[in-house]
């Protein structure tokens, strides 16, 4: 061993070579093969691309960096389970560029909060949420309910995301800010459309408690009530997708 | 100035162009304000460098002195530093905005999870990439007995990397993050480090192209392994599709569980390469020159490098136990973690048992008591990390903060630990001073950081054990006995622990940060006449 690795360390193109093959043999064993195996993600019903305006609302958690204490990742433990439900599938994040699964707890996983809590208590929650929650660590986000969303982008985020794979239409990337205003609209004039668009768990109303308004607030709260409420469970198949 | 010389400069000079015209192309086209602030910081940056350049170009015979090239690593030095007290100063904030949620002042730009990455990034990338490029410099000249090999492309590299780290930290607090962990900065950010990388393993290899020894020392296999596998896990982990050039906003290639997966590939080898590998580096080089031994096994060496080089790379997975990640990729990387601890000890071994025959100094060098215990908490955070890998165990810390306990005591007790002990000896060298300004400050701010790193750990090992206990508590009806809630309210003592630990660790390193400031500007060592001058030993 001695005399070959003597021989190695004589040449420095030949040794930096040897690192980066002996290094990529990890990612290409670990990784490479989740893009090809099949069952890697299951197959489910239910799951859909988010809605305009929850991938604004997407970007917003991501922005403020609610991740770092907050996990979207339910593991296949009883105590995950039992506190926070249904263990996280796959198939749940396969639309998340880049996933959000998270990997600290300082508040609660968020995998499955949609529906759990009023709107109301949301916005509240948000903006002071000692107020809601005594003791919480969490700060404070009522300039959610000041800033305007920016719809402006929306069309161009949703292009990128098709991009990388998400199937959002032409029709769904052309009218993103319509859209996005229309799932905020109080009247929910324009469900059926959005729902025809979407699929049938879309939730549309106005979310920050300010009907005039498209606010980041918005966005963010009809992310939040969204997550987890997609997959329908009653028909997904345990054991066949065993990995 | 040769043909080779004109030809590096030329393609130099193409990548500054390039660097320059991306600063113009955001500035231009950019619609969000913070934005537009790193499109013109990036053109002036750049467009300084390109200057430069010119004048470069122009003068007919660059004076290129038969010595060592110091004065970039002396740039870095300082950066080490101001970057390690910005790094520490947010990270002991954020640990008070814990404590007392109050202080996070609930603005955007304050608040705890814009705020998170600053340290984060501060710290790794600002403090420990800059502490391993200088010293990396520095252990290649010596080991090589060859100046750099370009007068140009060490400015390039450390401009470029110290652009990537302010773009980086600034565009945090605006809420510019792709939100990748320790790969937070977006596209553009990404490009401007790419660059200053690629320069950066050009000039090392050079260098060594050049060197007037044989073999090339076992430290810089690790500083290679620590550029290479960066390079690698850098450009994988952060392609992504920029939305348009109007917006900093990308998203990932990959989604779900294939970019969960590639995400803590990089992760856990940011901590592998940069956070171990380099600073093995540093070790190798900067322990037996301050104890004056050789190092203690040469096989022992070839065994950790290869075993860290081929191991870690599998690992990641082990950050995602229980997750939606196929169970073979999860027991695969906990075998390969478990494994890992074999090259991590001996790598402890190889430097404990260096410093036989010269434990005297660990009492009288406080550089070499840091150092020394470096290798201790090395030994101690490898033990951890395979054992936290361990499945049954992961249940219980994985989500608390008994992994950030973990991963402080590698940085704090470790990495900061060998780079302070390094730093001590290398700035009276390359400034040529007989010695530190101060031994006792040395000392104090080795007890200073020893107690807060013990403080610190201390309390996130019972925070973490603690919370997760009470999440897993159920009475004897089949309910849990503590809401969520409950479990926060217990961290409270923890969190103020840790605070007031980060603290002392924070007024050390600027005691340290003094005592360099003052060395640098204390009298020089008197000029060695021909007549007692030591004739240049290998390895030197």
């Amino acid at each position: 061993m001695s005399t070959a690795h003597q021989r190695l360390e004589r040449n420095g193109i030949g040794f930096a070579l040897m690192i980066l093959f002996v290094a990529s043999l990890g990612g290409l064993f670990e990784i490479a093969p989740l893009f090809t195996i099949e069952n890697t993600v299951e197959e489910v019903d239910g799951m859909r691309p988010y809605t305009p305006l929850e991938n604004a609302g997407r970007d917003i958690y991501v922005r403020e960096g609610c991740y770092a204490c907050h996990s979207q990742m339910i593991r296949t433990l009883r105590s995950d389970v039992d506190r926070y439900g249904h263990y996280s599938l796959a198939a749940e994040s396969m639309y998340d560029h880049p996933h959000q699964w998270g990997s600290k707890r300082t508040g609660p996983d968020l995998s499955r909060v949609g529906a759990k809590y009023s709107d109301t208590w949301h916005v509240a929650h948000l903006a002071n949420p000692r107020e809601s929650v005594e003791g919480s660590v969490m700060p404070g986000y009522s300039f959610l309910l000041e800033n305007r969303l920016d719809t402006q982008q929306l069309s161009g985020a949703l292009t990128a995301l098709r991009r990388v794979g998400v199937p959002y239409s032409d029709d769904q990337i052309n009218h993103a800010a319509r859209d996005a205003l229309r799932q905020a609209d109080p009247l929910a004039d324009y469900e059926d459309d959005l729902r025809e668009s979407y699929g049938d768990n879309v939730q549309v109303r106005d979310f920050d408690g300010q009907p005039d308004r498209l606010t980041e607030m918005d966005a963010v709260v009809a992310y939040l009530q969204m997550l987890g409420t997609l997959v329908d469970f009653d028909s997904f198949d345990a054991e066949a997708n065993n990995r | 100035m040769t043909t080779s010389d004109r030809l590096e400069i030329g393609v130099i000079f193409a990548a500054t162009l390039m660097v320059f015209l991306l600063g113009v192309a955001i500035l231009g086209f950019g619609r969000e304000a913070g934005y537009v602030v790193h499109g013109w910081l990036i053109a002036i940056v750049a467009g300084w460098g390109l200057m430069n350049l010119i004048n470069r170009l122009n003068d007919k015979q660059p004076d290129i002195p038969h010595e060592y090239a110091d004065t970039v690593i002396k740039w870095g030095v300082w950066a080490t530093f101001i970057w390690g007290v910005i790094g520490f100063t947010i990270g002991d904030i954020l640990a008070w905005q814990l404590a007392i949620p109050s202080w996070n002042g609930d603005m955007s730009w304050s608040n705890f999870g814009r705020i998170r990455p600053m340290h984060t990034t501060a710290v790794i990338f600002g403090f420990g990439g800059n502490a391993l490029m200088a010293t990396s410099f520095y252990v290649v000249q010596r080991t090589s007995r060859a100046r750099l090999a370009s007068e140009v492309s060490p400015w390039f590299v450390f401009f470029g990397y110290n652009l990537f780290v302010l773009l980086a930290v600034t565009g945090y607090p605006m809420g510019i993050t792709q939100s990748k962990e320790y790969a937070e900065p977006e596209w553009y950010a990404d490009l401007v480090l790419t660059f200053a990388w690629v320069g950066y393993l050009w000039i090392y290899m050079r260098t060594l192209a050049n060197r007037a020894e044989p073999h090339i020392y076992v430290a810089n296999w690790y500083y290679m392994g620590f550029i290479v596998v960066i390079a690698m896990l850098h450009v994988v982990n952060n392609l992504a599709m920029p939305i348009s050039i109007a917006y900093p906003k990308s998203y990932s290639l990959f989604s779900g569980v294939q970019d969960a997966m590639t995400q803590w590939w990089y992760g856990h080898n940011a901590v592998g390469f940069l956070l171990t590998a380099g600073f093995l580096g540093m070790m190798y080089y900067f322990l037996p020159k301050a104890v004056n031994r050789p190092i203690y096994s040469y096989r022992l060496s070839i065994i950790g490098f290869w075993g860290i080089t081929f191991l870690y790379l599998w690992a990641g997975s082990h950050h995602l136990h229980y997750t939606a990640l196929p169970d073979w990729v999860q027991y695969l990387g906990m075998t390969m973690s478990v494994i890992l601890l074999v090259p991590s000890w001996g790598s402890v071994f190889n430097g404990i048992l260096t410093i036989n025959g010269a434990w005297d100094k660990v009492r009288t060098d406080p550089a070499v008591r840091f150092m020394m215990v470096a290798i201790l908490f090395y030994g101690l955070a490898t033990f951890e990390g395979s054992f936290l890998a361990i499945r049954p165990v992961n249940t219980l810390s994985h989500y608390t903060d008994w992994t950030v306990g973990h991963v402080h005591a590698g940085a704090l007790g470790w990495v900061a630990f060998i780079t302070f002990g390094a730093m001590y000896k290398m700035v009276p060298w390359i400034w040529k001073r007989e010695g530190t300004y101060s031994l006792r400050l040395e000392a104090w701010h080795f007890w200073l950081a020893l107690s807060g790193t013990l403080i610190y750990v201390g309390a996130m090992w019972n925070s973490g054990i603690t919370q997760a206990l009470m999440w897993q508590t159920y009475d004897a009806d089949g309910n849990f006995v503590y809401a969520f809630i409950d479990t926060v309210d217990a961290m409270r003592p923890y969190y103020f622990a840790r605070a007031i630990g980060g603290l002392l660790y924070l007024i050390g390193a600027c005691l340290g940060a003094y005592n360099i400031y003052m060395t640098v500007n204390g009298p020089r060592m008197a000029p060695a006449s021909d007549a007692n001058r030591p004739i240049l030993q290998p390895g030197e």
